[in-house]
Order: structure tokens, then C-alpha cells, then sequence
């Protein structure tokens, strides 16, 4: 098992006991420019992924 | 990390502002601090009639709950623009914008762009031969007639729209880019009126876009997700993209750059050169004689160019 980290039609996985910062940087996702959901409660990039987490990235730019 | 306010976890943080809230704290804090940018701005005051543009996406869905939580009087206009191309993506931001109003018992008024030009944006863009392919150059053309029309059509003091600090942060980096000097000079959060035009405003403009995220989440805010078809690979998008792995090693530059832009105008870093004497409208511009819409070209608008083309297509059928 290991954490999950999907962001619209991509999925990374990453080993537990990283921060959300340091898996976001490992599949190289800008951190400024996502929102970072677990069980549907928003994730700050100091959290701890655990074994099994299921992140959802909301991705936050837009065109226009 | 703790939320400023209480000690409880925070949901959101804003390394710019070295501030984390949970997210009762943030809910409070972002009208607040909307309220402090339409005083400081002047963008409106209470008691005025306001407009505000609603896509169905996350950024003019949250201004509307904003201003309504605020106590301002204001109302909503969707703009139909006919865009499917296979995702149904208008008849989804038309269906959101729709529940967002019947759910919050709010007045929200509907163009329907082929209904009443028609035609849809793509087929106008088609007609038009402008923008190399894509219709964003004849969408966001009919997009602020139709707004400059209803606006004072309806009586409304003002126009308001989402725009959000990554938004403004995007453009002015293309006007930089290109010096384009006469849009630096016009880039603001507010645009009075002028004749023929409604005032306009953009009360969202110093938060960020990750933000305003955060705020249709935590509010429970149904927006819709995907993408513009046709926004995707887009310059503003490619912008925005730069401008976030900047302020990533370097947080509060976007905020900084817009800030500072504002500051730099103010003082006069860029001059008008065509004002008329009685502070009226520029002298280049003169009300278009068919929708009266103040415009530079001589004779019609662009708009109204537009629909002489559609209308000459149409009868050659
Ligand atoms: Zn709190
Ligand atoms: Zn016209």
C-alpha cells in the first residue's frame, strides 16, 4: 500500500510518511497551483499521507 | 499548521499573508476582506443596483455569495454561449448558475447568445475569420456588448465580475510583455463608466485563485470544473502557470507584481494622451450609431460589424 494522489484524469503514487509538499513536489505538481482534498476534507502541505490515503487534487487555474 | 484565529486545524493558508485559518475563520475572513477592497477601491457603495457576470464557474459563483452575504443588493446575468463541443460544457455552467440562483432565491437574467444573434459563439467566430481558429476573440467581443447592453438596459449602477488576483496577475504579464501601454493604463480594479458604458468592477481582484478555490469548496459551492474547451493550452493559462512556480519559490511575488502595478498607476507611471478637455470620452471614441456603445473605428463597433457579417452570411444561404 502506499498513498494515492489524483489530479483530473492522472493518478501518482507516492510512499507514505511524506509530507503532502514533498509528494506534491515529487510528481512534480505545482503546489500553488492545486488544493489538496482527503476524504473530502482540504489538506494543508504540512500533513503526514498515511499508508492507503486517497488524495484528490482540485486543480485551481482556469482559462479566461 | 493552527488556525490564526481559535487554535483549530486550519483548512486553508496563505503563505503571501503568513496566515492559516480553519475554515469557519476563513469563511468569515474572505467577505471581510472583500469588503475592505470595494471601500479602499471604491468600487460601490450600498444602496447601488449591482450586475454581476456569471459563468457557473468557481470565481463569480463565490463573488455572488460574497455580495449577498454582505448584504448588497445585486443580480445575476448568465451569458449562453452555445460552447459543446461534446462535454456540454455551456449547458452545464447554465445549469449551475441556474441552481446556484434558484437555491439561494437570487435574480438571475439569461442571454441566450444564438437566440438572440442567431447564431452560437463558435459558428460567430467561424463567420467573423477572427482569432485564428479559436472563438475566444469573438466571445469575450459579444460577452462585454451583451453585459454593456443589459447593465444599462436593466439600470444597473454597476457591473461586477470574478476576475481574481491570477486572472489580473496574467494579463498584466502579457501587457508587460508587449509594453502595451494603453491596456496598462486602463488595468485596474475599477473602470468608471463612460458613455454608453456601465461602470465596472472586480472585487475578487487581490485574492488568489487557489483561494477563491478554497472558497467554493469550503462553502459547498457547486461550480463547474471542466475547462472552456477552447481556454485549454491558452496563453493566460500558460501565464498563470509561470506565474505560480514564481511565487512557489518566491511567495507574495504575485501579489507583489499586481500591487505594485496598481501603485505605479496611480502615481502616474503611464499617461493618457487622448483625453478630451471636459473629461468626457477620449476623443477617439464616439457612441457607435447602432447600439450606442462608445467605440474607436469609424462608423459601427466591432460588434455590430460582426452582425452585418452574420446577417449578409445568412441571407447568401
Ligand atoms: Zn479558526
Ligand atoms: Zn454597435
Amino acid at each position: 500500500m502506499a498513498v494515492k494522489l489524483i489530479l483530473r484524469d492522472k493518478e501518482y503514487e507516492v510512499k507514505s510518511g511524506m509530507t503532502l509538499l514533498s509528494s506534491l513536489e515529487k510528481c512534480n505538481v505545482n503546489p500553488e497551483s492545486v488544493i489538496a482534498t482527503r476524504n473530502g476534507e482540504m489538506i494543508l502541505e504540512d500533513e503526514i499521507l498515511k499508508d492507503g490515503d486517497v488524495i484528490k487534487l482540485v486543480a485551481v487555474i482556469s482559462g479566461g | 499548521m493552527k488556525c490564526r484565529k481559535c487554535g483549530a486545524k486550519a483548512s486553508v493558508n496563505m503563505h503571501q499573508h503568513k496566515l492559516a485559518l480553519c475554515k469557519e475563520h476563513y469563511l468569515e475572513w474572505v467577505p471581510e476582506q472583500t469588503e475592505r477592497f470595494i471601500k479602499k477601491y471604491q468600487m460601490f457603495k450600498r444602496g447601488d443596483r449591482i450586475l454581476v457576470a456569471v459563468s457557473g464557474g468557481k470565481d463569480s459563483l463565490s463573488l455572488w455569495d460574497i455580495l449577498v452575504r454582505l448584504g448588497y443588493q445585486v443580480d445575476g446575468l448568465y451569458i449562453g454561449l452555445g460552447i459543446d463541443e461534446g462535454i456540454g460544457y455551456s449547458s452545464e455552467s447554465h445549469r449551475l448558475a441556474e441552481k446556484f440562483a434558484n437555491e439561494n432565491n437570487l435574480n438571475l437574467h439569461i442571454v441566450d447568445i444564438e437566440k438572440e444573434y442567431s447564431q452560437p459563439i463558435p459558428v460567430l467566430a467561424e463567420i467573423s475569420h477572427r482569432g485564428h481558429g479559436k472563438p475566444c476573440a469573438v466571445c469575450g467581443l459579444t460577452k462585454r456588448h451583451v453585459m454593456n447592453r443589459i447593465a444599462r438596459d436593466l439600470g444597473y449602477d454597476v457591473l461586477a465580475t470574478g476576475h481574481n488576483l491570477d486572472d489580473e496577475a496574467a494579463v498584466l504579464f502579457g501587457n508587460t510583455l508587449s509594453w502595451s501601454g494603453e491596456y496598462l493604463l486602463r488595468q485596474g480594479p475599477v473602470l468608471p463608466s463612460t458613455d454608453g458604458l456601465a461602470r465596472k468592477v472586480k472585487p475578487l481582484c487581490r485574492f488568489y485563485e487557489r483561494e477563491m478555490t478554497a472558497y467554493a469548496l469550503l462553502r459547498g459551492i457547486e461550480y463547474i470544473y471542466e475547462e472552456c474547451p477552447f481556454a485549454e493550452g491558452s496563453t493566460s493559462i500558460y501565464y498563470k502557470e509561470l506565474l505560480n512556480k514564481l511565487e512557489t519559490d518566491r511567495p507574495g511575488s504575485k501579489l507583489t507584481f499586481y500591487l505594485r502595478f496598481l501603485e505605479a498607476r496611480q502615481s502616474g507611471l503611464f499617461v493618457e494622451h487622448n483625453v478630451a478637455a471636459d473629461g468626457d470620452l477620449p476623443t477617439y471614441l464616439h457612441p457607435c450609431p447602432n447600439c450606442g456603445q462608445p467605440t474607436s473605428a469609424p462608423g459601427l463597433c466591432s460588434f455590430c460589424r460582426l452582425m452585418e457579417k452574420v446577417k449578409a452570411e445568412s441571407n447568401a444561404l
